[in-house]
């Protein structure tokens, strides 16, 4: 079936979110929808879908007007959707998960029992036909992300989905999962079903659509073959020509400083999270660890901070033990912090951006004035900061939460790197920000580098990692799976990947090579450089 | 197919982790229970024989006394409590999980101790005991249900002793005018379900604080009730003398030694319950509505995405909730042929709300959580008429204390659902 927009336009307060915007997707094809975070993909995703209802505009199927009042609607007319964040009921099995909302029933009628057999049934019928192995038992919380992917494909399918819409699919995969989930969609094309593919990466874009639409700041802003030049893609996202990567001098490694040792973090229920991780930081290198979300990475942050309860290990910073230590002492020996969740535990968004400048120090001079708050001295240190960190901003007043993301990550930036550090730990430090403040979040951080400090990176996005690594671990399941410096091995992407899966990396090289992966290839096809894109 | 690296790359050494054993906190909760077992009612058990009384008044079969000897009894249930301690500690040790049967029956065994202990030396009627226990526990279940019916869908029911205490008055009120006790327990779940609407409308349409909500309908019809009571029903008090709905002996089945008067010579209410109690764990848990339910008060967005209308099945749960919570207070008045007093529900609703985490928010668990509260409490009143060694406040207490340190260390942590309380807005 082919769909097919026209002026679509939707309204947040004063914020469009969508801007008269017209799009056709073909029967069979997988177009994919590029833009940056905040452009309004997800947002017309959610129109198309039923959930927002549009101010201006008509959706049409096969040249029909079709009317949404919810999702229902949108599924009866053959439109699924993956969404970024799983719509997955954790305590649920696989199969209630995907017939919900749609269930076989048995006995009498009006009584509705359910058919759980016929549920699990149907599941094993459509994975079998699609390639897609899931366990119709499993209880979703139990389930990896890329499984659960899986489980989201299947209860579009079950609703007999024509056009499938996928929601930024691969954030959450390892470069494995995007190729499995690459020849998932393969199928799915071939059997006549259209796929709307909504992403950020200009990598994988190249790898699978047949054809591209681009859109900023809530228009479309052009339409592109998916031959085009890498930076090209790159300009028509952004806006202005951007340098893909981050430049950046080989790292002048100093002594060993940081020193983790067995170091073991347990959750609430006992599991050992993190599960014996050594590892060791250099003055003027950035190590970077890299794994699919939930393998033990963020415990392993909040453990050397002293965030996390039941630690276990050593954590030296130069002579000092920071394990047992509270977190106030430990930022005092030095360490500095970008939290993953910056406007939940990174800023207090109520609070004006000269306060959340000073979270850390405002107990002492020069911002203490005896039991109270100098505000003249906050203030002089809010203006500097601000210029220095480029935070675009009405003035210090301002509430922090108001900022965009880009903006609340620099205020964030600024508080954590304007003392004297001997540590500086950031994690995702730039999910979700626009190119312009990736770059600059990057150039600071490499610059925090150069400068000499030992700097722990955390990110699942391996364009990041890859960026910004002088060396990489890789976590899987609470443990390091390996070391990789930066620039040992060709096809690194690759070999992370696999390592991402627990394959270690003996194993992870041989696999690579044997396996190129196709988004690889792709990128190889075309000739182009394998530039960094975040 | 995939012409890339093999679907689910293993992974050897790393994804073997190490075999967890889980907590050994529940072992020394039993451990502690055990020795408190022995030195209580073995140590310092009394020395005579404490006697149950087997046959209730007009049970067909009839059944000589059952005397238990109070130290010996004692001392062989204290070493049978240790004894299952050893069961489920090398059940832990072999991480494997413990025998089903194991706790369950340590409690069993624990209560029967327990009670061998307070009786000491006296005679107590089994039959009392139980059936008084499960007249008790009535409204505490069918106020547990009221809570699983609403929370299981995503609304904290705190309003469950205002619905109790609306549905007593008006039952009351209604059998009085109507001279029908029928009428009457047909106006009890109504009543409750009005207060059930009045939270639907603040707590779902207006996205007032759930709980807030709640504690204020509570206090709203108590003051009302108190009102009515102290100026209509005062000024006509044949408004409150309703006829009440007895025991029924349910023939063949209420002759069943001991069980049979308990469970089967009861009022109708009480019958009402057990109906109750099936139909709402087959409808959460076998039906396309318990599913639909479910979802909502756990993820009330992806429900959303599967076009089911989250906020209307709330509205409909909440009402139903409030009409079960009413039923259990027809049982305070109709079921117990007594008249409407102010404050009837005396904090029942909140008994129910402990009795429904304590269940885990499950129809069955629940159930059982209710009579044990019951059970506890009619030992208490039981036990108050006959001379024990144990101060009746402390009996009064011991039950809510047991419960507290088995939740604590037993249960363990009790999941609510995850969107419990969580009003649900559309984008």
């Amino acid at each position: 079936m082919e769909l097919a927009l026209e002026g679509i336009t939707k309204r947040f307060g004063s914020l469009v979110a969508n801007d008269g915007i017209d799009l056709v997707v073909a029967p069979g094809e997988v177009h994919c929808l590029l833009g940056e975070n905040g452009a309004g993909k997800s947002t017309l995703m959610n129109v198309i879908y039923g959930l927002y209802r549009p101010d201006a505009g008509r959706i049409l199927v096969d040249g029909r007007p079709l009317e949404l009042t919810g999702p229902g609607d949108a599924m009866a007319a053959g439109i699924g959707m993956v969404h970024q964040h799983f719509m997955l009921v954790p305590v649920f099995t696989v199969a209630e998960n995907v017939v919900l909302g749609h269930e076989p029933t048995k006995g009498p009628k009006g009584v509705g029992l359910l058919d759980l057999a016929g549920a699990r049934r149907r599941v094993r019928e459509l994975s079998d036909r699609y390639g897609l192995a899931v366990d119709p038992d499993a209880l979703i919380e139990d389930l990896p992300v890329g499984v659960q992917q899986r489980v989201e494909i299947l209860k579009a399918l079950v609703r007999d989905a024509k056009v499938l819409i996928l929601d930024e699919p691969t954030a959450v995969l390892t470069p494995q999962e995007t190729d499995e989930l690459i020849a998932i969609m393969r199928q799915l094309t071939a059997a006549g079903t259209s796929i709307v593919f909504i992403t950020h990466k200009l990598r994988e874009v190249r790898a699978i659509a047949d054809r591209i639409t681009v859109i900023r700041r809530g228009k479309v802003v052009g339409s592109a073959d998916p031959s085009a030049p890498e930076n090209e893609l790159a300009a028509l996202m952004v806006g202005r020509s951007v340098s893909l990567g981050v430049t950046k001098a080989p790292p002048k490694t100093g002594e060993v400083t940081v020193r983790v040792r067995d170091l073991v973090v347990r959750d609430h229920a006992g599991t050992r999270v993190v599960d014996g991780v050594d590892l060791d930081i250099a003055r003027g290198e950035v190590l970077a660890v890299a794994g699919v979300q939930g393998n033990g990475q963020t415990e392993l942050t909040e453990a050397i901070v002293g965030l996390q309860d039941a630690v276990t290990g050593s954590i030296r910073l130069g002579e000092t033990e920071l394990v047992g230590l509270r977190t106030r002492e430990v930022l005092d020996a030095g360490v500095g912090f970008v939290p993953e969740d910056r406007t939940h535990d990174g800023l207090v968004g109520t609070f004006s951006i000269e306060e959340n400048l000073v979270l850390d120090r405002h107990r002492a001079a020069p911002f203490a004035k005896g039991p109270a708050l100098d505000r003249t001295a906050l203030r002089a240190n809010a203006t500097q900061l601000i210029g220095d960190f480029d935070v675009r901003a009405s003035g210090p007043e301002v509430a922090a939460g108001t900022l965009s993301g880009g903006n609340q990550q620099k205020v964030v930036l600024a508080r954590e790197l304007s003392r004297p550090l001997q540590l500086f730990i950031a994690s995702q430090p730039t999910r979700g920000l626009d190119v312009g403040s990736i770059e600059f979040v990057h150039r600071r951080i490499v610059a925090e580098r150069d400068a000499g400090t030992p700097v722990l990176i955390v990110s699942t996005e391996l364009d990041e990692v890859l960026a910004l690594a002088d060396r990489i671990a890789v976590m899987y399941r609470g443990r390091v799976v390996g070391v990789v410096p930066a620039d040992r091995h060709e096809n690194l992407r690759d070999v992370l990947g696999l390592m991402m899966a627990g394959v270690p990396e003996a194993e992870a090289v041989a696999q690579a090579a044997a396996y190129p992966s196709e988004v690889e290839a792709a990128a190889a096809d075309a000739g182009d450089d394998p530039v960094v894109t975040t | 197919m995939s012409t890339s690296a093999p679907a689910q790359p293993t992974a050897p050494a790393a994804a073997a982790a190490p075999v967890e054993r889980s907590s050994a906190r529940p072992v020394w909760v039993m451990a502690a229970f055990a020795a408190l077992a022995l030195l209580l009612f073995g140590g310092f058990g009394p020395a005579g024989s404490s006697t149950f009384a087997l046959s209730g008044g007009g049970a067909a079969v009839s059944l000589p006394d059952l005397p238990l000897p109070g130290r010996p009894s004692g001392w062989v249930i204290g070493l049978a409590c240790v004894a299952l301690v050893v069961v489920v500690e090398l059940a832990r040790r072999a991480g494997r999980p413990a025998p089903r049967w194991a706790v369950p029956l340590f409690a069993a065994l624990w209560v029967v101790g327990f009670l061998v202990w307070v009786v000491a030396g006296q005679r107590i009627s089994l039959v009392g005991l139980l059936g008084g226990g499960l007249v008790l526990a009535v409204p505490l279940v069918f106020g547990a249900l009221s809570g699983v019916v609403s929370e299981r869908a995503g609304v904290v029911n705190i309003a469950i002793e205002g619905q109790l205490l609306a549905g007593a008055f008006l039952s009351a009120v209604v059998a009085s005018a109507t001279d029908s006790a029928w009428l009457g327990l047909l106006a009890a779940p109504l009543a409750g379900a009005l207060v059930g609407l009045l939270l639907a409308i603040f707590a779902i349409r207006y996205l007032v604080d759930q709980i807030i909500v709640g504690v204020v309908l509570n206090v709203l019809v108590l003051g009302l009730t108190n009102y009515l009571f102290s100026t209509v029903l005062s000024a006509d008090r044949s408004l409150n003398s309703p006829p009440g709905l007895g025991p029924v002996a349910i023939p063949l089945l209420s002759n069943i030694p001991v069980l049979g008067p308990v469970l089967f010579n009861q009022s109708v209410i009480v019958y009402l319950m057990y109906v109750a109690v099936a139909v709402v764990h087959v409808a959460l848990f076998r039906t396309r509505w318990g599913l639909r339910v479910r979802a909502v008060g756990e993820h009330p967005r992806a429900a959303d995405t599967v076009g089911i209308n989250v906020n209307r099945t709330r509205f409909v749960n909440v009402l139903i909730a409030g009409a079960l919570a009413g039923l259990g207070g027809a049982m305070l008045t109709l079921g117990a042929s007594l008249a409407f007093g102010q404050n009837m529900s005396a904090g029942k609703g909140y008994i129910a709300l402990a009795a429904m985490i304590f269940g885990r928010y499950s129809p069955k668990g629940a159930l059982a959580a209710a009579l044990l509260f019951g059970l506890a409490t009619n030992l208490q009143d039981i036990l108050s008429s006959i001379s024990t060694p144990v101060p009746s406040q402390f009996l009064l207490m011991a039950p809510y204390l047991a419960t507290v340190l088995a939740v604590a260390g037993l249960v363990g942590r009790v999941r609510a659902p995850a969107a419990d309380g969580q009003p649900y807005v559309k984008q």
